[in-house]
C-alpha cells in the first residue's frame, strides 16, 4: 500500500530558506576570512612565540603586587565617580525620554536619538580622545566612564519609568500638582531600587572597563598593564591581570548582594 | 487471546532520592489489548507508575514484567528497544515548537534508524509515507509541513498521537493527555486513542483526573492513593461511590 | 502613604528608624575616598584649544578619505571591522556551545562539580580584558586583523557560553523526553530534540553578541589587531581631526546600521 505524500510548497521543497542562509553565511564567511588574512597555519607555526610568553605568564612576579595597589584604588576611583556622574547626567534624560512622562513626541525622538548616538561610541575611543584633550591620566578616565555610563544608564532608567504604575501620578496631576512635585512624590519613590540597583550594575561594567582605559593613558591600572606588555615584562602583567581579576570579582559580588538585597 | 499478561506489576515500590514515597506495593496485571484508565489525586503517584512501564523512572523493588519478560536487566539498545514498542503521550505534547509536524512525526522512528541517518533526517520515503498515513489516522493530513506551534492544543496533541504511531507500539501511556485541552478536543483526542486500542489492538494505559472520562472510556479502572492500589474493577463493576472513595483524602 | 505602627521590640525600631543614617556615612566614606584618591593633575591649558579643533575637525571632516581604493580608506577597514566582528563571533559561537553544556546546570547532578567548574572558567574567560588577549595573539601571529579575530573569538566564549548556559538550563526538555521515550540515544534525542529546540535563541544570542563584537573590533585596532580602530589612533596622535571626525561618523553609522539590522532580524527569530 503507498499513500501520495502531498507535495510541499516550493519554497519548502526546495528548501529555499535554509540554503539561502547558509549560503549567505558562508560567502560572508569567506570574505571575511580573505579580508582578515586568517590562516590557521601561521597560528600554529607562530604556536611557539605564543607558548613562550603563556609560560612566562603563568610565573607571576608577586613582589610587584604592592606597587600595583595604588593604581588598583585609582581604577576604582574612577569608576565610582565616572558612573555617578554619568547617572546624575543620565537622570534628566532618562524623564525626557520616557513616553509616559513626555507627551512631545519631538523632544523625545531627540533626546532617544542623542542617547543612541552616545552609545554607539566605544569606551576606548571615548578614552582616546579625551586623552587629547585632557592629557594622560585619570581625568580623562572619569570622563569616558562618565559618558560611556551615561548612555548605557540613561537607557536603563527610562525603560524603568515607563513601567511605572501611573495611579499616583495621576492623582497628583488631578489635583494640579505640577512637574517636578509629580516627579518628585509619584516618580521617585516607584523607581528608586530599580534606579539604584542598574546603577550599581553599571559600576560594575566600568570597573571592568577602566582597568584597561588607562592603556591608552586614562590612568588607573592601565597604565602599568601597557607598561609591563611593552617592557616585555609578561609576569607583571599576569599579576595585574590576576589583581583585576580579583577586583573585579570582589566589587561584582558586593553590588549583586546589594542589587538582590534592594529587589 | 494470549493469557500472559502484556504488563504485570509484582511487588513494586518506589522511593524518590528525597525520601517521597512514589509507589507502594504495586501489584497487578494488565492483559494484552485492554483499556486502563488510572486515577487518583494529584501526587497520587501516576506518573510515577507510568513512567517506571517505559524505564523514564527507576524503581526501587519488586519487578515489571513486559511481554513476560523483566525489564530490569535491560540497558543501551534493549532498553531502547523496550521503550520503542511503549508509545509515550504527554499532557504538554513535547513536540518540537519550531519543527515542522513532518519532522516531529518522522522524529518517532529515531529508533529504527542507525544514529547518523537519523541526524541528518535520511528518512526512508516509505517511512514518510508512513508519517503520512499515521497522520491521516488522527485527521491532520494537510498540516504536514505546518510549524508545529501553529498547530492548536488538541492539534498538537494529536501530532504527538501520530508520532507515537511511527514506533509501532504495541502499548501505549498517556500522561493526562488531555489536561491542557477543552473539553470538545478533549473527546478527539479520547476517541483516536479509544480507535487505537480497538482497531489496532493497542494496550492502552492512561492517566485521567476527571472520573466521568474515565468511566466513559475505560475497560478498566485502578485507582491510587498515596502510591497505593485502593482501587481496581473492571468497568462493569464500577460505581460512582466506589470511585468517590478514591478521591476521599484518607 | 500611611506610615504603620510596627510592634517590633523598641532597639530594632531604632535600628529600622536610623540605618539610613549609616547608608549615608557608607556612602559619603566612599565618595570621600574616591574623590580625594584621585589628583586631576591631567588638565592642561590646551584643552580648550584641543576640544575646540576636534569641534572644528568633526563639523568638517575629511571626506576624500572615505574612498581612495587604496584599502586603506574607510569604507575598506570599516568592511574589515565588521569581517573581524563577524568571523570572530562565528568561531566563538561554534566553540561556546561545548562550554554551555559544561556550564549548565543538570537537574539530577549532586554538588554541581561540573556546571560550577565551567561557570567559573566562563567568569574568568569574561574578565580576561580583550585587548590583551588582542596583545597576546599579535605575539603569536603578528598585529593586523587576524589577532583581532583571535581575540574576538576567545574573549566572546565568556559571554556566549553564559549566555547559551542559561538558555539551556531554561529550556524546555519536553521534546528530549519524547524521543527518549521512542527509544531514541542520546545523540539522536540531542539532534533531533535539544538541538532544534534551543537554536533559535542561541542564534538570537549570537546577533546580540555580534553588536558588541563591532564595537570591540572598531577599538581592538589601536592596539594594532586591525580594523579601523588602527588609523583612528594614529589620527588621534597626529592630531588630525578632520581624519578623526569622518572616522568617528564610519563608526557611528557602522554601529547604528548593525544593531537595526541585528535587531529586525532578532525579532523575526522569536
Ligand atoms: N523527581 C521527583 N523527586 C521527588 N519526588 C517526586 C518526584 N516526582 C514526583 N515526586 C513525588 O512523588 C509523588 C507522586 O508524584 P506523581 O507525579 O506520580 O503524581 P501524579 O499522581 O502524577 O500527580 P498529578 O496528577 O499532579 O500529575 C508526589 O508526592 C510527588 O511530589
Ligand atoms: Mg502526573
Amino acid at each position: 500500500m503507498t499513500t501520495q505524500i502531498p507535495r510541499r510548497p516550493w519554497l519548502q521543497r526546495w528548501h529555499v530558506k535554509p540554503i539561502g542562509w547558509t549560503l549567505i553565511i558562508l560567502i560572508l564567511l569567506v570574505a571575511s576570512s580573505r579580508m582578515t588574512g586568517v590562516d590557521v597555519g601561521m597560528f600554529f607555526s607562530n604556536l611557539g612565540q605564543f607558548t613562550d610568553l603563556l609560560v612566562r605568564m603563568s610565573r607571576p612576579a608577586w613582589d610587584y603586587l604592592p606597587i600595583i595597589l595604588h593604581p588598583l584604588y585609582e581604577t576604582i576611583q574612577m569608576a565610582i565617580l565616572g558612573t555617578t556622574i554619568g547617572a546624575a547626567f543620565a537622570v534628566p534624560f532618562a524623564v525626557l525620554a520616557a513616553s509616559n512622562l513626555v507627551h512631545n513626541r519631538w523632544l523625545r525622538g531627540i533626546i532617544r536619538l542623542i542617547l543612541d548616538l552616545v552609545r554607539t561610541l566605544p569606551d576606548l575611543l571615548l578614552a582616546a580622545i579625551f586623552v587629547a584633550i585632557f592629557g594622560i591620566g585619570s581625568t580623562a578616565g572619569v570622563v569616558t566612564l562618565a559618558i560611556f555610563s551615561f548612555g548605557m544608564v540613561s537607557k536603563l532608567f527610562y525603560e524603568v519609568i515607563e513601567t511605572i504604575d501611573m495611579g499616583p501620578l495621576e492623582a497628583l496631576e488631578s489635583v494640579g500638582a505640577n512637574k517636578l512635585t509629580i516627579i518628585w512624590y509619584a516618580v521617585l519613590p516607584q523607581i528608586m531600587n530599580q534606579f539604584v540597583s542598574y546603577f550599581l550594575y553599571t559600576l560594575e561594567i566600568n570597573v571592568r572597563a577602566s582597568t584597561v582605559l588607562g592603556y591608552l593613558g586614562a590612568g588607573g591600572i592601565g597604565v602599568f598593564l601597557q607598561r609591563s606588555l611593552n617592557e616585555f615584562n609578561y609576569s607583571q602583567t599576569s599579576v595585574i591581570i590576576l589583581a583585576t581579576l580579583v577586583v573585579v570579582m570582589v566589587i561584582d559580588g558586593i553590588s549583586n548582594h546589594l542589587r538582590r538585597v534592594l529587589l | 487471546m494470549d493469557k500472559t499478561p502484556i504488563i504485570s506489576f509484582k511487588n513494586v515500590n518506589k522511593v524518590y532520592a528525597n525520601g517521597t514515597v512514589g509507589l507502594k506495593n504495586i501489584n497487578f496485571e494488565i492483559p494484552q489489548g485492554e483499556f486502563l484508565v488510572v486515577v487518583g489525586l494529584s501526587g497520587a503517584g501516576k506518573s510515577t507508575l507510568l513512567r517506571t512501564i517505559n524505564r523514564m523512572h527507576e524503581i526501587t523493588s519488586g519487578e515489571i514484567r513486559v511481554e513476560g519478560e523483566s525489564i530490569k536487566p535491560y540497558k543501551g539498545r534493549s532498553l531502547r528497544l523496550l521503550r520503542r514498542k511503549i508509545g509515550m503521550i504527554f499532557q504538554n505534547f513535547n513536540l518540537v515548537k519550531r519543527s515542522s509536524v513532518a519532522k516531529n512525526v518522522l522524529s518517532g522512528r529515531v529508533s529504527y534508524y542507525p544514529t547518523w541517518k537519523s541526524i541528518l533526517g535520511l528518512f526512508s520515503t516509505t517511512d514518510k509515507q508512513k508519517a503520512v498515513q499515521a497522520l491521516q489516522r488522527v485527521s491532520l493530513a494537510e498540516k504536514l509541513y505546518a510549524r508545529a506551534d501553529e498547530l492548536s492544543g488538541g492539534q498538537q496533541q494529536r501530532v504527538a498521537i501520530a508520532r507515537t504511531l511511527m514506533q509501532d507500539p504495541k502499548i501505549i501511556l498517556a500522561d493526562e493527555p488531555i489536561a491542557s485541552l477543552d473539553p470538545l478536543t478533549t473527546k478527539t483526542v479520547m476517541d483516536i486513542l479509544k480507535r487505537l486500542n480497538q482497531e489496532d489492538g493497542i494496550t492502552v494505559i492512561v492517566n485521567l483526573h476527571s472520573v466521568a472520562l474515565a468511566r466513559e472510556y475505560a475497560d478498566r479502572i485502578v485507582g491510587l492513593r498515596a502510591g497505593e492500589v485502593v482501587y481496581d474493577e473492571p468497568i462493569a463493576a464500577v460505581t460512582e461511590a466506589d470511585l468517590n472513595r478514591v478521591y476521599q483524602t484518607v | 502613604m500611611q506610615t504603620t505602627i510596627s510592634k517590633k521590640p523598641a532597639t530594632l525600631n531604632l535600628w529600622r528608624r536610623w540605618n539610613w543614617l549609616l547608608w549615608i556615612a557608607v556612602v559619603a566614606v566612599i565618595y570621600t575616598w574616591a574623590i580625594t584618591g584621585l589628583h586631576f593633575t591631567g588638565l592642561q591649558e590646551s584643552a580648550a584649544s584641543v576640544s575646540r579643533s576636534i569641534v572644528h575637525g568633526l563639523v568638517q571632516p575629511d571626506w576624500s578619505y572615505v574612498y581612495n581604493g587604496s584599502g586603506e580608506d574607510l569604507v575598506s577597514l570599516i568592511l574589515q571591522t565588521l569581517a573581524i566582528a563577524f568571523l570572530g563571533t562565528i568561531i566563538s559561537s561554534l566553540i561556546s556551545v561545548p562550554f554551555a553544556f559544561w556550564a549548565a546546570r543538570g537537574g539530577k547532578e549532586w554538588l554541581h562539580i561540573r556546571s560550577g567548574s565551567g561557570k567559573v572558567v566562563l567568569t574568568l574567560i569574561r574578565t580576561f580584558p580583550e585587548i590583551v588577549l588582542a596583545i597576546m595573539f599579535i605575539k603569536a601571529v603578528g598585529p593586523g586583523s587576524y589577532a583581532g579575530v583571535l581575540a574576538v573569538s576567545i574573549h566572546s566564549i565568556g559571554m556566549l557560553g553564559k549566555l547559551f548556559s542559561e538558555a539551556i538550563e531554561n529550556m524546555d526538555r519536553g521534546a528530549d523526553e519524547a524521543i527518549t521515550s521512542a527509544g531514541g540515544n542520546s545523540a539522536q534525542i540531542f539532534m533531533l530534540a535539544t538541538l532544534p529546540t534551543i537554536m533559535p535563541e542561541f542564534i538570537s544570542y549570537t546577533l546580540y553578541r555580534f553588536e558588541i563584537a563591532v564595537r570591540s573590533a572598531s577599538i581592538l585596532g589601536m592596539v594594532g589587531a586591525g580594523g579601523i580602530g588602527t588609523p583612528m589612533i594614529f589620527a588621534i596622535q597626529t592630531r588630525n581631526w578632520p581624519r578623526v571626525g569622518i572616522i568617528l561618523l564610519g563608526i557611528v553609522l557602522m554601529v547604528l546600521l548593525i544593531d537595526s539590522l541585528s535587531e529586525q532580524l532578532r525579532k523575526r527569530l522569536i
